[in-house]
């Protein structure tokens, strides 16, 4: 793998609340290699979002960022000052949010949001609007000219997710990053939203950074993937591998829990027992014991750490298997 | 998908749709006009004393008869209207420029700054207007600045707390978030994104906020404490009439109609314009 794009290592953000820092990222690594798609799967509350917030350097006013480096082609972006980094939103990183019925300005028409999003650059309102024509193309909108005097209220959901992906691809940024694009879209949008995501991303070579809790999607687009729990990672490795072998008995539960792998009809849809820690008070030990059905008595009292090469998992009992299969 | 259409279009169709609202834009319409052509309509000089012929009721030469100066009523009230027009203009304009830059301050800047900006519109708006305007009449004397400055200072809190507030919840929505993530900057945010979603309620308020400075601008004349005589104002036209109510009702009731003209017109237009721009108010305060 070539040089990676974004690198974060060792990552920790605390939110300060009223009860103490609430510890959202706990010591967090990922790499994004340039031209890949990397997946981030996790339930609610697992720190995806505060992830990206602190990418892009927007992060609650209560945040704080308790140690670890982000470094984006080989500059620290924590280090910089904010009009330095507002220089490379938009430009060499933007972002795709979930929900496209809230995520385009009502008032203002989807031709002038595409131009306002080429502000930086210094052409003609004629050429900017030309860009803004091609882009709506290439996402796959038709009639693009007619589209650029409406409002984002005169287009459906997949229409103005489209528009929001061209905005977002506009400046021809290195690393994408999609909240949950296809979340907030029903399945069949969803399946053409992702194919469009996949040719888009050939054709401009970036990277994308794709969060959803949907498996499926992550089948379907990404390369790699990350597996969050509790605001740490668990599991990373090439999709295949995590995928169809599992290391890590949360990302075992989580793929057990897809709808799409369950072959018999049943009244009862499979769940994780229990809830998420408390990320205030942190448990001792590995944070996934309290709901792990093979913890072990030192799960309890030591933090596993990520292990193996390329395909790696956190959790003591991967020890345990290594050694007893040599 | 329907055709866009227009600001005014889509204005117009919905006043269309409302008689009142659309009776409200006539009145409105027609009170302007007939203060802007005041000059040419006026059939006398509204500051011609003419002794022999006063307190007369309604004639052929005097529509609305004259006053205990035997001055033509129809014309003070005509001129009225153009004070009347102007302290609204440049109060409600100045009021809402200081108001929005405050609100937005307010609304986007640290909490702390929010605080102080808050705990000052409570203070200004906490002063009975009135009384607010007697102290400053006492230090300055009577004009018509001293109305203007009165009625800015008192407005500004009204402004900036609704953009405040609109400020607030604007800024937690997505595509403020998305921008942000553009690498737009706090000044494009605003100027691009907030004002164009705060710009119609902001109107709204400005349309229904006339005949309350209009009625404000008589109030302070009524008392003495605006326009100093002889210059007409609907305020000092129903003070001079007030004097003189046993000899003649024609000042009081040509200076009182004008005022509830501008307070319904007014009124109607603005509520017609909340229900056409925001439909969710719809129905609300009647």
């Amino acid at each position: 793998m070539t040089a990676p794009v974004l690198d974060i290592r060792g990552l920790s953000i605390s939110y300060g609340t009223e009860a103490g820092a609430l510890k959202a990222l706990r010591d967090v690594d990922l790499e994004v290699g340039e031209g890949s798609i990397i997946g981030i799967v996790g339930e609610s509350g697992c720190g995806k979002s505060t992830l990206i917030s602190a990418i892009i350097r927007l992060l609650a006013p209560n945040a704080q960022i308790v140690q670890g480096a982000v470094n984006f082609k080989g500059r620290d972006l924590l280090g910089l000052s904010s009009e330095q980094m507002r220089a490379l939103r938009g430009d060499e990183i933007s972002m795709v949010f979930q929900d496209p019925m809230t995520s385009l300005n009502p008032t203002l028409t989807i031709g002038r949001q595409m131009s306002d999003v080429q502000h930086r650059s210094t052409v003609s309102r004629s050429e900017k609007n030309a860009c803004s024509v091609m882009m709506l193309e290439r996402v796959g909108i038709p009639d693009p000219e007619a589209q650029l005097k409406r409002y984002p209220h005169h287009l459906s959901g997949g229409m103005r997710q489209r528009v929001a992906i061209a905005m977002a691809l506009m400046a021809e940024p290195s690393l994408l990053i999609a909240d949950e694009p296809t979340t907030a879209l029903d399945a069949t949008l969803e399946v053409q939203i992702i194919h469009r995501l996949k040719e888009l991303q050939r054709e401009f070579g970036c990277s994308i950074l794709f969060i959803s809790h949907h498996l499926g999607v992550i089948a379907e687009l990404c390369e790699e993937v990350i597996v969050m729990y509790a605001g740490e990672v668990v599991e990373s490795g090439p999709l295949r591998e995590v995928f169809i072998d599992p290391k890590h008995p949360y990302t075992r539960k989580l793929l057990e829990c897809d709808p799409a792998r369950i072959a018999e009809p049943t009244r009862e849809l499979p769940v994780i027992e229990g809830s998420l820690p408390n990320l205030v008070n942190l448990p001792d030990g590995c944070i996934f014991k309290d709901r792990c059905s093979k913890a072990e008595a030192r799960c309890g009292i030591e933090p596993p750490k990520m292990s193996g090469d390329g395909h790696r998992a956190a959790c003591h009992l991967l020890d345990h298997f290594q050694e007893t299969s040599p | 998908m329907s055709k866009p259409r227009g600001l005014i279009a889509h204005t117009w169709s919905g006043l269309k749709k409302d008689p009142l609202g659309m009776a409200g834009f006539v009145l409105v319409s027609f009170i302007l006009l007939l203060t802007i052509l005041a000059p040419w309509l006026a059939p006398y000089d509204p500051l011609d004393v003419n002794v022999h012929n006063r307190l007369s009721g309604p004639s052929a030469a005097h529509w609305l008869g004259t006053d205990q100066l035997g001055r033509d009523i129809l014309s003070r009230v005509l001129y009225g209207g153009q004070v009347a027009l102007k302290v609204s203009l440049v109060a409600i304009s100045v009021a809402m420029a200081i108001g929005l830059l405050l609100g937005m301050l307010a609304g986007l800047g640290p909490r702390w700054l929010d605080r102080v900006l808050v705990i000052g519109f409570d203070t200004v708006r906490s002063f009975p207007t009135i009384m607010f305007a007697l102290a400053i009449v006492a230090l300055t004397g009577p004009s018509l600045n001293t109305v203007i400055g009165v009625i800015i200072i008192t407005s500004i809190p009204v402004y900036a707390r609704v953009v405040r507030t609109q400020t607030r919840a604007l800024r937690q929505r997505d595509f403020i978030l998305a921008e942000r993530a553009m690498g737009a900057s706090t000044g494009r945010i605003l100027r691009d994104h907030v004002l164009p979603n705060i710009a119609a309620p902001l109107f709204i308020l400005a349309s229904m906020d006339v005949p309350a400075v209009v009625g404000m601008e008589a109030g302070l004349s009524f008392l003495g404490l605006g326009v100093s005589p002889p210059t007409p104002s609907w305020g000092s036209i129903l003070n001079d009439g007030y004097s003189y109510l046993r000899n003649s009702p024609w000042p009081i009731i040509a200076g009182g109609i004008p005022l509830i003209a501008v307070t319904l017109g007014f009124t109607f237009f603005g509520e017609s314009l909340r229900d056409i721009f925001d439909p969710k108010l719809r129905g609300k305060d009647r």
